[in-house]
């Protein structure tokens, strides 16, 4: 089972990266983009977990490891 | 006293440290590799500055997870000095042992300068020998060191007084353009509620020999030596 986890800041964190990638991104023109953040993906392969299970524990883990909950938030899929 | 110096794959201000404690100092340190569990009699732990892990996932964030890190917590909780320096500051906050996290500078430039920090409580065992408001000329070295915590958090730290250091003007005065990374509130090193768990940015180590530029960082080292010595003396008189 393929997991993909996402990884960005809080939107109370400010977020100097996205900001600098817009503010190019305006530069070449394109300045109808608004917002820029950046995040982290991690895409995980599960095995000989069932996908209920699955939706419970990678909570745990994006909290425990993936994750700062300081100042991050994150969200999942299971692809299949 | 003795010193133990936490060493991970990635640290590199391990030698300097351990040099600052037996050649600068003249007192017992011992280096710890992360994947023992023997703390070897220290009675002071510190964390160093380096890229534990080569800062993968978030600065200090897989250096937690070391076998080594659980004798350290139990040590901290037993009330055990602990400093975190640059890198182990960063750790101790991933710990938990620190409340909040770094984000990167706020300019998005890795910061190897020297900057002025103000001690801003004398009352902890890592600067009982300075004066309150003195300012130390000590090194920087870091990409993340945008130290962040909320309203609430940062209302805790002023309560209890945890704010040790903060980014100064040579004079004292706080400013938006001497506040070099972006911290909450100028914040460069704060220090657990219990006090003694202690997490700095700046790099005492690397300024403990005048001829190195500066050697204000001595204080540091100073403080933690008379501390530990009065312990000792408490417990065993005469």
């Amino acid at each position: 089972m393929k997991v993909r986890v996402l990884v960005s800041f809080k939107d109370s964190i400010l977020d100097p990266q996205g900001k600098t990638v817009k503010h190019s991104l305006h530069t070449l023109g394109y300045d109808f983009v608004d917002e820029v953040r950046q995040g982290k993906v991690f895409e995980l392969e599960l095995k000989g977990i069932s996908r209920e299970k699955a939706e419970k524990i990678i909570p745990e883990i994006t909290d425990k490891v993936l994750a700062n909950p300081i100042i991050e938030k994150f969200s999942f899929e299971i692809m299949d | 006293m003795k010193f133990g110096v936490v060493v991970f794959p990635g640290s590199n201000c391990d030698s300097d440290t351990l040099y600052v404690a037996k050649e600068v100092f003249n007192q017992e340190a011992e280096f710890l590799w992360h994947k023992d569990h023997d703390l070897k009699n220290s009675d002071c732990i510190i964390l160093p500055g380096g890229f534990s892990y080569g800062d993968y996932l978030r600065s200090g964030a897989i250096a937690r997870f070391s076998p080594l890190m659980k004798e350290v917590r139990k040590f901290a909780l037993d009330g055990g000095l602990v400093l975190g320096i640059c890198n182990g500051f960063q750790i101790l906050l991933e710990l938990g042992l620190l409340p909040g996290a770094m984000l990167r500078n706020k300019n998005l430039k890795f910061l190897c300068q020297h900057v002025n920090i103000r001690i801003d409580n004398t009352d902890t065992p890592f600067t009982l020998a300075g004066n309150l408001g003195q300012v130390l000329n000590i090194p920087i070295a870091h990409f993340d060191g945008n130290y962040y915590i909320d309203n609430n958090g940062f209302n805790d730290l002023n309560k209890q007084d945890q704010i040790v250091f903060r980014y100064s003007e040579p004079n004292g005065n706080l400013s938006k353009k001497s506040n070099v990374n972006g911290s909450t509130n100028s914040i460069a090193g704060l220090i657990n509620k219990n006090g003694n768990v202690l997490g700095m940015m700046p790099h005492p180590e690397r300024a403990s020999e005048a001829i190195l530029g500066s050697d204000d960082g001595r204080v540091i080292f100073e403080s933690i030596i008379q501390f530990i010595n009065r312990e000792k003396n408490l417990e065993n008189p005469c």
